[in-house]
């Protein structure tokens, strides 16, 4: 592990230069506001961006995905037999990431990745992926991200963290993969370790300490999962919602997927869409019928996810990495804290 | 304001302990700044939960058509009253079983806006009159409510309830317009190139999350076109072809029937404007049929009813 500085008026050249082996994702803002993106070869990351409406799971994870493709045509050998489509698999590194949404991607990953099962598109990604993290100086109002097991200058998930020092960028290498990706850039100004540890400690705190918005997850654990499934505040946590996506959309650690076909004269193509567990087609049956038919049934489906069942089925903690996005965008102010709050201090009445 | 909290609190409040309805659907202070939720209240002593503000832009109406068969009281805005006339009218509520508090309508902020006059996260959200304290952890602004009303209400001409069974305020003075489609007309005057290009750009980022359609009181279908598939009417993926044949279809669907109360875009959390769509539609029924929507349960909407004296021969 090293530490590097890299001045600021050296740093889009850095970038540029390391397009020649790595496609490129990071923040930009256009009309619809900050989105991580592939950035075009005259497109630079926003290094200054405050938030992102969507996280960066889309890097790995696109909302639409071309997964397999097969040809209809009878006259062909292989006709209807499915087959890997291809994909772009070489190196790619996302620019000026949040350490909340890389360690996301860890817990996406336990998914994703398991002893059983390799998704190979997802892992491919991975594998293809750098994570030069942008430490938070300044969290905003809804970052609870240091409640969840993250944090403004966590590390968990990243390659490069850098943190900003006004002029420059103090960027300490966590891996190999990191130190590819820097010498790619040219960044290669050494500084003391010892002495940028303590400047990092000294930030790392100093940003912590303006968090002020946190869960307590404590109890959930010791719940039983049908106490909690059972209990009578449903119906009102879900009243408001309307159902959409959008807090499965724009959340780092919601991972669902649909695979729709689609076909084009005689070649056809499968896909994988985001999904959410919000829709009611999420659980429709080809029969019609729906176990989630109602739409408490679905809310208490995201939270009980992500707040009871992810956390008995991996034991690393809730599956919320406290970026705030979710309560930001909802549009009837479903907040994912105070629904945390509920559940942990619920105590059945006998 | 605090007048018109007050008054709404004390006539939930009364229609629940009298029985007279099971429900009361308004809105309840938010979590967050800038944010209140819709909530159904059905006790006394809850009906304090119940605020009134300019950030209570989502449209009731939605909520209150799923309530079938109850008895329930509903907080209106000019535009939610609009639409729980469309609901009657369409079917969708039983006049007998609903109690309309209206609200004569302040207008709603535009959040999108003031977030980014203010630049960073905002922390703090007040409202003195036409004034709004804002403020951000580095800031704190005043600025003009008048400034940062939301589109659809600087252009709202019936900001009163139009069916009410209470008001809680005197009815505000509703203004006139010289132009109310000025938004539309500038889109007509592009080229074809231009429109194309424009509502292209307009769509670039959505994500389908389909919050504009879950927040309109007119999409009430069971099963919405884009969710079909036996036959399936179109792709689901982000398609740009299939993303715009969504909003295009849906604006059809509305035609006619939209309030323009601009709860599509209140949800939207990637601020589309996705009025350009059922904007066009509503001056198109303005001037066809001299038809606004929702204004009152003794008339068809025009999409919906057949005349002997139709302009048009091919219906004949
Ligand atoms: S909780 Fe909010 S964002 Fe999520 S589906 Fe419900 S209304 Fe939409
Ligand atoms: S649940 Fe909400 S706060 Fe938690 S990670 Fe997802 S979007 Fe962020
Ligand atoms: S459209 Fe009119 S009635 Fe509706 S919120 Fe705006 S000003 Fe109020
Ligand atoms: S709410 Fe916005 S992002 Fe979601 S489907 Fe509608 S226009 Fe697209």
């Amino acid at each position: 592990m090293k530490f590097i500085t890299i001045d600021k008026k050296d740093w889009a050249k850095g970038i540029d230069k390391s397009r020649g082996t790595y496609q490129l994702f990071g923040p930009v803002t256009d009309i619809n506001g900050c989105q991580i993106k592939a950035l075009d070869a005259d497109v630079q990351p926003e290094m200054e961006y405050t938030d992102s409406v969507l996280s960066a799971k889309s890097v790995l994870f696109p909302q639409s995905e071309k997964i397999l493709v097969t040809s209809l045509n009878e006259a062909d050998d292989d006709h209807h037999i499915m087959k890997r489509a291809d994909g772009d698999y070489t190196p790619r590194a996302v620019i000026g990431i949040r350490p909340y949404d890389a360690r996301a991607i860890q817990l996406v990953k336990m998914n994703f990745d398991t002893e059983d099962y390799r998704d190979p598109y997802w892992c491919d990604a991975y594998e293809a992926t750098t994570f030069v993290g942008l430490a938070i100086n300044k969290p905003g109002p809804l970052d609870f991200s240091t409640s969840t097991g993250t944090g403004p200058f966590s590390e968990d998930g990243l390659d490069i963290l850098l943190a900003d020092m006004d002029d420059k960028f103090l960027a300490k290498v966590l891996t190999p993969k990191g130190e590819a990706y820097a010498a790619a850039c040219g960044f290669n100004t050494e500084a003391d370790a010892k002495e940028s540890q303590v400047l990092f400690d000294v930030m790392r705190k100093d940003a912590e300490k303006t968090i002020s918005s946190s869960v307590e997850t404590d109890k959930l654990k010791d719940k039983t999962i049908l106490d909690l499934y059972e209990a009578p505040f449903w119906d009102d946590v879900a009243f408001s919602c309307i159902n959409c996506g959008t807090c499965t959309y724009v959340c780092p650690t919601c991972w669902c997927f649909d695979i729709q076909d689609e076909n084009k004269l005689k070649a056809s193509s499968r896909f994988r869409n985001w999904d959410t567990c919000m829709s009611p087609l999420f659980t429709r049956h080809a029969t019609g019928h729906n176990p989630r038919g109602e739409k408490t049934m679905r809310v208490r489906q995201r939270f009980m996810h992500k707040l009871k069942y992810f956390l008995d089925k991996y034991d690393s903690g809730i599956m919320c990495v406290g970026c705030g996005r979710c309560v930001k965008s909802c549009p009837v102010n479903i907040d994912i804290r105070q629904v945390c709050e509920t559940m942990n201090n619920y105590e059945k009445k006998e | 304001m605090d007048t018109c909290i007050q008054k709404i609190r004390e006539i939930a409040g009364d229609l629940l302990e009298k029985g007279e309805v099971e429900r009361v659907i308004g809105f309840a202070e938010g979590s967050i700044p800038m944010a209140t939720s819709p909530v159904a209240i059905s006790t006394k002593e809850d009906a304090q939960k119940l605020c009134f503000s300019s950030t209570c832009g989502l449209n009731l109406a939605n909520y209150a058509s799923k309530e079938k068969g109850k008895k329930i009281a509903v907080v209106a805005k000019g535009c939610d009253s609009r639409n729980l006339v469309t609901h009657i009218v369409e079917n969708q509520i039983d006049r007998d079983n609903l109690y309309i508090i209206g609200v004569p309508c302040p207008g709603m902020v535009d959040k999108f806006k003031i977030a980014a006059e203010m630049g960073g996260e905002i922390t703090g959200f007040e409202e003195a009159g036409d004034t709004l304290i804002v403020s951000t952890v580095d800031d704190k602004k005043e600025l003009n409510k008048q400034d940062y009303l939301r589109h659809n209400c600087s252009l709202c001409t019936h900001k009163n309830p139009v069916l009410f069974d209470v008001l809680v305020g005197e009815e505000v003075e509703e203004q006139q317009l010289d132009n109310a489609y000025p938004d539309v007309d500038a889109i007509e005057a592009l080229t074809a190139d231009g429109r194309w290009k424009h509502f292209e750009e307009l769509t670039q980022n959505c994500i389908r999350c389909y919050a504009c359609r879950n927040a309109c009181p007119l999409c009430y279908c069971p099963t919405c076109f884009v969710d079909e598939s036996g036959p399936q009417w179109v792709g689901k993926g982000q398609d740009k072809t299939d993303v715009d044949t969504f909003h295009f279809l849906r604006a059809f669907h509305c035609a006619g029937r939209c309030t323009d109360c601009g709860a599509c875009v209140e949800a939207c959390p990637m601020g589309i404007n996705v009025r350009d769509f059922t904007r066009k539609l509503n001056k198109d029924a303005q001037d066809m049929f001299g038809w606004e929507a929702g204004l009152t349960i003794d008339k068809r909407p025009p999409l919906d009813a057949y005349s002997p004296d139709d302009p048009n021969d091919f219906i004949k």
